[in-house]
């Protein structure tokens, strides 16, 4: 029963993938579909002036909220560009070297893509997203030449994805920029609880990686 | 919950007091290089002004005809049951997809509840600790041409669903 699971996971669930493709262009009609909808419903249920409202209102509404980001987000990366320049960074990303051999054991320490996954790692903890793709995609590229069947998903390519999809972020800049836009009494009141419910979702991620290696190894 | 208050407002000091502080002993110009930094932030921010007026109009579009409160009662029957308010339903589900159009759902949920009500509680934590499932598989994969993703998608969802339960837990815990 319990292999017939892990088979299932492995194998079946690649009927997913197929959908995946196209929805790397899924916003375009998301998009549309949200305006269709929402005009669609307003004309029915009679509520065409507050549709044309609501749409006014957002796209000024964006521009006021990108003003009280302006502060936030230059302060942050301000501060992270001290870190980055006073060699605290690059601390830090020796640090959690150990933590990342142990994760990725098919990579070798001195290889790119070791080097490729800690920065886009600490770039994520740090709230740094144009930093971390870049060396995410790099990362992956240097995981490929490690792989061995082309086509096919290493397993440190699987736990490189699962674990940057699971979320590592120290302070959620954009978050707390949003909140004193609308109006928070303690717009950095939910630091603390963020950090422990991306701990929690770091944690699953790295034990079903664990699990899964384990099973296909 | 008062001491996960209290905790939170010692973060960002400290975490400004130490950069600072290990800028100034590491001999950095830390004035000169903040501003220079700073500058970046702006860069992004100006960046993103435009995708997030269309996807504000688009939810904009979507509360005001009434779509949004009434596909809320639809499946509140369901979510009821996990303490998950039906509200939150579209952002979870539109979170997998596309963090901008998540962004524009979350906005729309701060100015109808609030930020500091258990829906506004929710909708932070739960926005600061998951990420862009599909989008991120796609173009990482992409990258790396492979076809075959394995169990990349079933880890991706459980991570997703073990920060959703810790966010409601702990938004609970605060409100």
């Amino acid at each position: 029963m319990r292999q017939k699971i892990y088979a299932y996971i492995e194998d079946e669930f690649s009927i997913f993938h197929d959908f995946m493709w196209k929805w790397s262009s899924m916003l375009n009609y998301l998009w549309a579909a949200m305006i269709v909808i929402g005009i669609v419903y307003g004309a029915f249920t009679g509520n065409m002036t507050a549709v044309s409202d609501g749409a006014l209102d957002s796209a000024k509404e964006a521009v006021t909220l990108c003003i009280t980001m302006l502060g936030v987000m230059s302060l942050w990366t301000g501060l992270m560009e001290i870190a980055n320049r006073s060699g605290l960074i690059d601390k830090c990303t020796k640090a959690i070297l150990p933590l990342m051999q142990w994760l990725f054991p098919g990579v070798p320490k001195d290889h790119d893509a070791m080097q490729h996954i800690t920065t886009n790692v600490i770039a994520n903890f740090l709230g740094l997203g144009w930093a971390a793709t870049p060396a995410g995609l790099r990362a992956m590229k240097a995981l490929s030449e490690l792989n061995v069947e082309n086509s096919r998903a290493s397993t440190d390519m699987c736990t490189f994805l699962v674990i940057n999809i699971s979320s590592i972020q120290l302070i959620p800049v954009n978050i707390i920029a949003y909140r004193s836009q609308y109006g928070s009494v303690n717009p950095t009141a939910i630091v603390a609880p963020a950090i422990l419910a991306t701990t929690v979702s770091t944690l699953a991620a790295i034990v079903f990686c664990k699990i899964m290696a384990g099973k296909s190894a | 919950m008062g001491f996960i208050v209290a905790v939170s407002a010692f973060i960002i000091p400290l975490i400004i007091f130490y950069v600072v502080v290990d800028g100034i002993i590491h001999q950095t110009d830390v004035y000169d290089v903040f501003v220079e930094g700073a500058k970046d932030g702006m860069k992004t921010v100006v960046s993103i002004l435009p995708t997030l007026i269309g996807l504000m109009m688009a939810v904009g579009i979507l509360r005001a005809s009434g779509f949004l409160a009434w596909i809320s009662a639809k499946i509140g029957i369901l979510t009821d049951l996990f303490g998950i308010p039906s509200q939150m339903i579209p952002l979870i589900i539109v979170r997998m997809f596309s963090s901008s159009a998540a962004t524009g759902l979350s906005l729309d949920l701060f100015r109808e509840y609030g930020t500091d009500s258990y829906i506004g509680l929710i909708t932070s934590i739960m926005m600061s600790c998951t990420e862009t499932i599909f989008y991120t598989m796609s173009v990482y994969f992409l990258a790396a041409k492979v076809r075959k993703t394995r169990w990349t998608l079933a880890g991706a969802l459980v991570s997703t669903a073990a920060g959703i339960a810790a966010s409601v837990f702990l938004a609970r815990l605060m409100s």
